[in-house]
């Protein structure tokens, strides 16, 4: 299979894949080691290679490497989340929190919280809520002629207004004891609690599938009718990028909130660095989106430490910029 | 050797025809021009003889079996398409795009072997773009990009070519060089051509044959000499055509 990744042009290609590679494991250690109580990065070698119940051990294993867990899972699923929408879309700005897929996961998985409904069906509304969230967006925002930028973006943004709304009304409603963990889960908040093995599951068949269509999602991105006429059976493509962008976002949803701007920014800085080869992109796309969710929560919880800011907080001060940075200089790009 | 045949199709957008009960012969090394006046449904008719477009009534056949029945990768083997108004989203490289005119001939997971890439070489080479495969799609020129157009559709390699405006954005050597040495190839190697045009008087020089767009459906078609009237271009136009002789040759000038 690493033949498939690795083209004969591209010997940067390798190195930058090894350096992704590291960086996992070691945000993860980093993420294990730093916290209100300091570990040194030895002793957590030593708790993993001995596995003595200990204070360390507890901290390690118990509260900070779930979260991390967590964090690498959202991470990766909101980055190649991000990455297939913008292949649908062909639009470099799309991503699940500005078109409001992450909204209309929330809202379903809010109202089956509020009936009193345990986990599964929490997740499985939240994927209920992601796929129809876009598939609404893609089908008020499609005109004749396919997808405009700003017809998409306006669509998006409108739905997402909707989807916010009625996150206001259903807070309203809820009683007093509810509230606050529905705030911090809006906010986006890695809980405690590792992600389960359906979450793992969705991101697996997700990431074959896309490395399996990659070459058609090169195409894909050149035109509907581009790729049609080269052999790719694009309705049975954009349909399937839409069912796995949808359930990666509930992924997300249901671990974390809704976090915003991961999708839209390591897409992005991936293609600056490697370019727009989706063969290269995917596996790039889900290990930086992984290991910088994973810093971004060591820091959520470091920064004003020992009080805990919501991921999805730090992820908005670094995305907002960007996103209106990349608004810019495409409206520029289109009147040139 | 006909390559594929048109049997009394219909196509066109909503209730508006491009061409009705049209019967057409692709035949292996023949040139096909498409004429009419904007918006009467070339592009339409290019893209449904093509299998890109749903038919509205008739059927097209390529060697005794219907258009609709082939896997897409089988038709993309047989069928190229150079597109009006090519979309670029997100940097890409030139040879990238050559290369993905190699897609229905690379399987599934397989990469790209020698071969291909001697091919994309080739055709780059043909255009006159040498080294440019590591060029940045978006540092080109209008008339390069079509260049590099042309060579992904030479690389799909495919026995028929289907142009909407191939001669869109490039100057006046390529439109007669490029054309020339392109459609000479695609007869030499026996492949079909079908071209939609503005300029009439490409049309009647680069090509063959040629199919007349009038309007609600009705058309005409046959050998260049017998269609590129005075008289049918000025309807076609709806506007006086002057046919003046230039050589062996001739052309045409609104009055």
């Amino acid at each position: 299979m690493f033949k498939l990744l690795i083209d004969h042009d591209s010997r940067g290609f390798g190195w930058t894949i090894l350096v992704l590679a590291a960086l996992v494991p070691i945000s993860l250690l980093l993420s294990a080691s730093v916290g209100s109580i300091p570990i040194d990065w030895g002793a957590v070698f030593e708790t993993i290679r001995t596995g003595h119940p200990s204070v360390d051990y507890t901290i390690v294993f118990e509260l900070r490497f779930p979260r991390s867990a967590s964090a690498l899972v959202v991470g990766a699923s909101l980055a190649l989340a991000g990455l297939l929408m913008q292949a649908l879309l062909k639009n470099p700005l799309a991503d699940p929190y500005v078109l409001g897929t992450s909204g209309g996961a929330a809202v379903f998985a809010l109202t089956t919280m509020l009936l009193g409904f345990t986990h599964q069906s929490v997740s499985a509304a939240a994927a209920v809520g992601a796929v129809l969230s876009l598939a609404l967006v893609i089908f008020l925002s499609r005109d004749a002629g396919g997808w405009s930028s700003t017809r998409l973006l306006l669509t998006g943004i409108v739905v997402a207004s909707g989807w916010g709304a009625l996150i206001s009304f259903l807070l309203s409603i809820s009683q007093d004891g509810q509230i606050q963990g529905m705030l911090f889960w809006l906010m986006g908040d890695v809980r405690n609690g590792g992600p389960g093995f359906v979450h793992c599951l969705v991101l697996f068949s997700v990431l074959a599938f896309s490395l399996f269509s990659s070459r058609d999602l090169n195409l894909l991105v050149a035109g509907t009718f581009k790729a049609e006429s080269l052999g790719v059976h694009t309705l049975r493509l954009r349909f399937a990028i839409l069912i796995g962008a949808g359930l990666l976002t509930a992924v997300a949803v249901t671990l974390a909130g809704a976090i915003g701007f991961v999708g839209l920014v390591v897409p992005h800085m991936m293609r600056l660095i490697m370019g727009s080869d989706h063969r290269r992109l995917i596996p790039a796309c889900l290990m930086m989106g992984g290991s910088l969710l994973v810093i971004t929560e060591m820091l959520a919880r470091t920064v004003l430490g020992p009080r805990q800011l919501p991921v999805g907080v730090i992820t908005a001060f670094v995305g907002v910029p960007l996103f209106l940075y990349l608004l810019r200089r495409g409206s520029r790009q289109e009147t040139v | 050797m006909t390559l594929l045949h048109a049997d009394r199709i219909e196509a066109g957008v909503g209730n508006v025809a491009a061409c009705r009960d049209l019967e057409l012969s692709l035949e292996a090394g023949t040139v096909w021009s498409i004429l009419g006046r904007n918006g009467i449904g070339k592009t339409t008719l290019l893209l449904t003889l093509a299998g890109l477009k749903p038919l509205k009534g008739g059927q097209i056949c390529l060697d005794g079996r219907s258009l609709d029945q082939l896997s897409r990768r089988a038709r993309a083997r047989k069928i190229g398409l150079l597109f009006q108004h090519p979309e670029i989203q997100f940097p890409t490289t030139v040879g990238e795009t050559v290369m993905s005119g190699r897609h229905p001939w690379i399987e599934r997971w397989r990469d790209s072997s020698e071969r291909d890439q001697l091919i994309v070489d080739q055709e780059l080479e043909r255009v006159g773009l040498q080294g440019f495969g590591n060029r940045s799609l978006s540092s080109l020129s209008g008339g390069e990009r079509r260049r590099v157009e042309l060579a992904a559709l030479a690389a799909q390699q495919t026995e028929m070519v289907f142009m909407d405006e191939p001669v869109n954005h490039l100057d006046l050597h390529f439109q007669t060089h490029l054309m020339k040495d392109f459609l000479a190839d695609c007869r030499a190697k026996g492949r079909a051509v079908m071209m939609v045009m503005h300029d009439v008087n490409l049309a009647v020089r680069f090509s063959d044959h040629l199919l007349l767009l009038f309007g609600d459906g009705e058309t005409t078609q046959g050998p260049v000499d017998l269609i590129a009237s005075e008289e049918n271009l000025s309807r076609l136009y709806q506007h006086q055509l002057h046919r003046y002789p230039a050589g062996n040759e001739f052309f045409f000038y609104p009055a």
